[in-house]
């Protein structure tokens, strides 16, 4: 039984915090926080608590019995999970049935008869072959059979499978009162077997699982997947209403009813770097929708949090991101993927959530009256209220996600390597850092991300040196060590040797090379970005304010903010609470004074600043070249299309004449998200010109922005976020 | 069972109207007419509780139900189950007793402000009057919880000031000039059954307020057999105005469940409904002409063609005016010949849903009998537990076959079983065929008939709850009912959540024991139905158990709006509901009300601020 490092809380602490609560909304540093009942109600979905003092749950290894007892009578033990209100679990023609049969279904099949003239029937065919290729079709055998292999693989693989057992008991109790639905983080393929596994060890009910289609590509597994309780639904179907009658309703029928609690993800792809995505809105709008349209009392939502000490798809994610071209899954990719199988992957935590209730979410947000004077089954697109509603809520939980997320120490080894690479290159100094320089640093940032709230995972009854070697083993492909120095593994050339006859490597092979394990680790220093990410912004906003006025730097930090709205998750239109916090977070870590007009650092407070700074810093120089890139270039034509090969063109050459010294800027991910904050402030227009998607960009805007990242322009001031 | 509680009923008021002419002569009212209701109905009523004096629940010596009084087919019964249900579903104790005020003390009540010059005006033309205690603090209140939990406890609030009795039509012209002229707050009174604190008297009113008691202009003034109408004086209580008609061989059919004590007046004032609205119709359907004396005058129609295009129809501005207006003194109604033959019945559903499915179909059908109710399980097991002791052990062993025979043979869980009460009206022939039709169609969803004897105990429940109530009062437990009416496709949803949220409510105000919160389906339409909702809980442990009451009634009715149902079916609005009204019937819809308010009176003599 592993112990949750976290801050331990006992009740005085617990009062303290309720202390600091009431202090908080008095406005501890003078700010006139001007809060109207709407701003109230979003301030009280995001958790204003102080981080330090999160009360987390402990920890089992699931993998523990695994290793001393049989796999086999494991996978064929007794199942027999409680479901909601008792109901007995429905067979799949069954709910087939029930949904074609829907009101909603033969509403929208009517409908669409009508409006191309295409038979009844004929339509209904279509929804029916739709349901057949959507639908799930659990069957236990299967689970029983996944149940055995993963077991074999999970050993393998892994040293262990962390889980809060108290987590699973809250999930177990939710079940049976209200219908659940599971959301867990996506960083791998193996979640959702995860999941499902974690589940059946724990006797709780299977979910049934929303899949992209792209799986349904390999057959065999694909109908494995449907087996265990996978259903698929495509990656796009905009405009389909037929499609997408039949999926929500699908799902709502299986919600409704509580036959199996509902998972799917919230980010709706796999995070390839390791940051939180921005959450997508359409299955979430349809898992409430009972709830909100009165056909449920409730709905319980169970973010979960699976944090990944090495990711099985590292460097596949890094070469993703840098433009090489994402492989179809296939059967046979899969297979070849066996040799992973050889490496060691650490371990796993999975932490479940305290559920929310969707009706406490609504509760003063959302007029349910709203539903009343049209029938229930008619589709109708929801509200302003309700989207905004609905995305509120989408990030609320995409931050509680991240709040359990457990922090491994190399995440802090990985942050502190990063940026000592780019400094020492900067300043042309030998290359790395000296092991016990690393490990004082190491252990002065794990104390700093405590303070910060981090559920960090460091084993205290160790020594630090060995903490930190072991991290360092464990990812022995990104760093190297010699010579008493540690550095990432990006000096020598991957591949070939001497006699390579391929040796001849041109100079953007080498920098794509480098790339690889600067994304790679990158996307571990990313998994503390949350905890930072609000300092962070502070920190920056101090440093490119022209004075340090308080209202200036709010300027700055609401600048910030609203340029790193893609990149990070900052939830929408809590600029002022967010700005509180990192206030609240520098001043309480002695790095700040903040009085009535002015923000000060304080002597000691330089070192963590400088760190915050850095922190952000490629991600600044990342969206000033993008806006040079826009302004530079000739970009007349330029279609989006066209946009990342172009500006990652234009980022090689920055980074081979040594202008730019992130390699990380090369991350696709980045580019996407400064284009779409562009987009999002209007510099960037999409235009229908002569192909589509043709980009109209506003140059002097982009100029201005650009200037004004780069602290040479003072941030104008916003007329909706003032102080 | 009604034909026996009025016969009593009338034995008894004769009784006490001879006692009364002594009491009069006294002194305290001034004038001579003496009707057939009394002037201080105190005297036959419970003043801190429901209906009739001599008619109560209590725990006897052997801690076994029994409920007192000759007036009820259950008077005089011991109901074995009661105590156990009680006690099980409360966590109740017959220990625990939480026991009310004896005695109205007159010391407690508030002095009369009164307007000389008005009291001598009407003393002048010699409609009686009173401003004793007594009388004013039972036109005080309705029966809503807090009204009858704070007269127990003995504390009373602001009360009117004086009661006046007219006996005609014209008498309550003059009232109204008086009180125009003097400025004076007029109150309307009928049977004191409101449930929505119609009858509170506005803390802020710095007028003397009047309370105009009708409940002597109470005769039938004519019948019209060729157009089967009646005109009626509004004061008459709905017991007297059938058991009148039914002497001429009619009836109007129409029966509210509070019909012993409630007035014609006051359901033309609420927009009342009755139990048997499927065949006579509601008020609305009922009434042909109205007479209502205003500020302005009296409003009334010129002729009684059975239905006209001239307009808005007025008589929708007077029904459902809550007293805002003026008096309703006359009324024109439709009668029926009595009913050749009546029968109950009862239906057994494996479940709710299916229950309503059933009901939902019988709608659709169009065959709806005079009277079908549906209870859920909760109360399926309160109507059982109210089942007096069986005389022989034959009935016994009868019930125990019928109880094996559904819950073993046909497998319905008694936890989920639930049970229609149906009542057939009509000539014997129709009746018999109507039945069928019924049960058959319940047989499709899985109904079993359930016989005659759980329907007519269905409907006597209707009766008798409300006393049930001060017996709960007796031992901690309060409780109270509201009602709604919802579209067809959300009544489920509607009884799921509501009931939910009242117990979620309960237990985050505190409420140490799981409440009782059980519903029915009482009334079926075309496009939907009514929905009535019980709802009680032990408050041993809460310092404030109205508080937590009204807060939770609150959250289930905006459970209620939240879930697509009406603020209210029939109760009405009065000022308990008046928050929601604004967003029921939109700005304009005010504005249209108020300023029809502001034209027929404009000073706000009749002041009850009651719905706006």
């Amino acid at each position: 039984m592993l112990s949750s490092s976290g801050v331990v809380v006992d009740e005085e602490e617990e009062e303290q915090e309720e202390e600091q609560r009431g202090l908080w909304c008095s406005g501890p540093f003078g700010l006139t926080v001007f809060v109207n009942a709407d701003k109230m109600s979003s301030g009280a979905v995001y958790s204003h608590k102080d981080p330090m003092l999160k009360k987390r749950d402990d920890f089992e290894d699931i993998l523990e019995e695994r290793r001393t007892s049989s796999d086999l009578r494991y996978a064929l033990r007794c199942y027999t999970p409680v479901l909601y209100k008792g109901v007995t679990p429905c067979k799949t023609s069954v709910l087939k049935s029930m949904v074609l049969q829907s009101d909603q279904l033969h509403y929208v099949i009517n409908q669409v008869s009508k409006e191309s003239g295409r038979a009844a029937d004929d339509v209904r065919e279509e929804a029916s072959a739709i349901l057949e290729e959507m639908a799930h079709s659990l069957q236990l055998s299967t689970v029983r059979f996944f149940a055995f292999m993963l077991s074999k693989v999970f050993k393998t693989l892994f040293r262990s499978i962390c889980v809060n057992e108290e987590g699973i008991q809250r999930l177990q109790q939710a079940i049976q009162e209200h219908p659940v639905v599971l959301l867990p983080s996506h960083r791998s393929y193996m979640d959702f077997l995860l999941m499902s596994y974690i589940l059946y060890t724990y006797d709780v009910a299977l979910p049934v699982i929303a899949a992209g289609m792209d799986f349904m590509g390999m057959k065999f597994v694909g109908e494995m997947l449907r087996m265990s309780g996978a259903f698929f639904i495509r990656r796009s179907f905009g405009g389909d209403k037929l499609y997408w009658s039949v999926f929500s309703e699908y799902v709502k029928t299986m919600l409704k009813n509580g036959y199996a609690p509902v998972e799917f993800f919230l980010e709706g792809t796999r995070s390839r770097t390791s940051k939180s995505l921005t959450p997508k809105l359409g299955l979430l709008n349809i898992v409430m929708d009972p709830f909100l349209k009165g056909e449920v009392f409730d709905v319980n939502v169970v973010p979960v949090s699976i944090s990944y000490e090495r990711i099985l798809e590292e460097s596949l994610y890094a070469r993703e991101l840098l433009g090489v071209p994402k492989p179809k899954e296939s059967t046979s990719g899969l297979f070849k993927a066996r040799k992973v199988l050889s490496e060691d992957y650490g371990s796993i935590h999975v932490y479940f959530g305290q559920p929310v209730s969707v009706r406490s979410l609504a509760e003063g947000r959302v007029n349910r009256c709203q539903f009343n004077l049209v029938p229930r089954h008619i589709p109708r697109r929801p509200s302003e209220e309700i989207q905004s509603f609905v995305n509120d809520s989408a990030y609320r939980l995409v931050r509680a996600q991240e709040e359990n997320m457990v922090l491994k120490p190399w995440v802090l080894l990985a942050s502190l390597l990063l940026q000592n690479h780019h400094q020492n290159r900067a300043a042309g100094q030998k290359p790395g850092m000296a092991l016990d320089e690393l490990t004082t640093q190491a252990v002065w940032l794990r104390d700093v991300s405590r303070q910060y709230g981090a559920f960090l995972h460091w084993p205290d009854h160790t020594s630090p040196s060995e903490v930190v070697s072991s991290g360092l083993s464990l990812h022995r492909a990104l760093v190297r060590v010699c010579e008493g120095r540690v550095q990432l593994a990006v000096e020598q050339g991957e591949q070939g040797g001497p006699g390579d006859p391929r040796s001849t490597v041109t100079p953007e092979e080498e920098l794509l090379s480098q790339a690889v394990v600067v994304l790679s680790c990158a996307s571990y220093r990313n998994q503390m970005l949350h905890v930072f990410v609000r300092p962070a912004l502070l920190a920056s906003a101090i440093h490119i304010a022209s004075s340090n006025q308080k209202q200036e730097v709010f300027n700055s930090f609401s600048f910030l903010r609203n340029m790193f709205s893609s990149e990070f998750i900052l939830c929408p239109g809590a600029t002022v609470q967010d700005f509180e916090e990192a206030c609240y977070l520098l001043v309480k870590t002695g790095v700040l004074q903040v009085t009535q007009q002015e923000v000060l650092v304080t002597e000691r407070g330089h070192r963590t600043l400088a760190f915050l700074t850095s922190m952000l810093d490629p991600f600044l120089q990342g969206y000033q070249v993008v806006c040079r890139f826009l302004c530079e270039e000739d970009t007349e034509t330029l279609t989006e299309k066209q946009f990342i090969p172009a500006v990652r063109k234009f980022i090689v050459n920055h980074l081979l004449a040594g202008r730019l010294r992130y390699a990380e800027v090369l991350s696709s991910d980045l580019q996407k998200n400064a284009l779409a904050a562009l987009q999002r402030l209007g510099a960037v227009r999409k235009i229908k010109g002569v192909e589509p998607g043709t980009l109209k960009v506003n140059r002097v805007m982009v100029n201005s922005l650009e200037d004004t990242l780069g602290g040479k322009l003072p941030t104008q001031k916003s007329v909706s976020a003032r102080l | 069972m009604n034909v026996l509680s009025t016969c009593a009923a009338s034995a008894c008021q004769q009784a006490v109207c001879r006692a009364l002419c002594s009491v009069v002569t006294k002194g305290n009212i001034v004038g001579v007419p003496v009707g057939t209701h009394p002037y201080h109905k105190f005297e036959i009523m419970k003043w801190n509780g429901w209906g009739y004096s001599d008619s109560r629940f209590l725990f006897n010596k052997k801690g076994q139900a029994e409920f007192t009084g000759k007036r009820y087919r259950l008077s005089g019964m011991i109901i074995p189950g009661l105590k156990d249900w009680f006690e099980g579903t409360f966590g109740a104790n017959l220990q625990h007793k939480t026991p009310p005020t004896p005695l109205l003390t007159n010391t407690a009540v508030p002095p009369a402000t009164l307007n000389e010059a008005f009291v001598e005006e009407v003393k002048s033309t010699g409609i009686p009057f009173s401003h004793d205690a007594e009388d004013r603090v039972f036109r005080a209140h309705g029966h809503c919880l807090h009204e009858i939990f704070a007269l127990r406890e003995g504390k009373i609030g602001r009360v009117p000031d004086m009661v006046v009795w007219p006996s005609c039509h014209n008498d309550v012209v003059k009232i109204v000039q008086l009180a125009c002229k003097h400025n004076v707050c007029l109150m309307p009174y009928g049977g004191g059954t409101s449930v929505s604190s119609a009858l509170e008297c506005p803390p802020e009113e710095t007028r003397s307020i009047v309370s105009l008691d009708t409940s002597q202009m109470n005769r039938i003034l004519w019948i019209d057999e060729k157009n089967l109408t009646a005109h009626v004086e509004a004061g008459i209580v709905g017991q007297d105005l059938e058991r009148l008609l039914n002497e001429s061989g009619y009836c109007t059919g129409h029966e509210p469940d509070s019909m012993e004590f409630s007035s014609l007046g006051g359901w033309v004032a609420t927009r009342a409904s009755g139990m048997k609205k499927n065949i006579y119709g509601n008020i609305e359907d009922l009434v042909v002409h109205i007479k209502m004396v205003t500020p302005q005058g009296v409003i009334e129609k010129s002729c009684q063609g059975p239905r006209m295009s001239t307009g808005p129809d007025i008589h929708h501005f007077i029904m459902g005016s809550e007293g805002t207006l003026g008096v309703v003194t006359e009324v024109t109604m439709k009668i029926r010949p009595m009913p050749e033959y009546q029968k109950y019945g009862s239906v057994v559903f494996p479940n709710f849903e299916q229950g309503v499915a059933c009901l939902r179909e019988v709608a659709k059908q169009r065959c709806a009998p005079a009277s079908i109710r549906l209870m859920d399980n909760e109360q399926f097991k309160f109507g059982h537990a109210l089942k007096p002791q069986v005389s022989s052990i034959f009935t016994s062993f009868l019930d125990g076959l019928k109880k094996f025979y559904i819950t073993k043979f046909k497998g319905f869980d008694p936890n989920h079983l639930c049970v229609a009460t149906l009542l057939f009206e009509g000539n014997r022939e129709k009746v018999l065929q109507h039945e069928k039709q019924v049960y058959d169609i319940a047989a499709k969803f899985g109904g079993l008939a359930a016989g005659e004897d759980n329907g007519q105990r269905g409907y006597m429940l209707t009766f008798v709850i409300a006393y049930l109530r001060d017996l709960g009062m007796d031992y901690y437990v309060i409780g109270e009912s509201f009602e709604t009416s919802v579209p067809w496709d959300r009544v489920l949803d509607i009884c799921r959540n509501v009931k939910a949220r009242i117990i979620r409510e309960c237990k985050d105000k505190g409420v140490q024991f799981p409440p009782l919160s059980t519903c029915r389906v009482t009334q079926t339409y075309d496009a939907g139905a009514c929905v009535y909702f019980y709802f009680a809980f032990n408050y041993r442990g809460l310092s404030d158990p109205v508080h937590v009451y009204e807060q939770v009634e609150h959250a289930a009715r905006e459970e209620i709006l939240a879930n697509g149902g009406s603020l209210s079916h029939h109760h009405g609005v009065g000022k308990l509901r008046k928050e929601w009204m604004r967003d029921t019937i939109s700005n304009v819809g005010m504005g249209m009300l108020k300023s029809v308010k502001d034209y027929v009176d404009p000073n706000n003599i009749f002041g009850n601020r009651n719905l706006l």
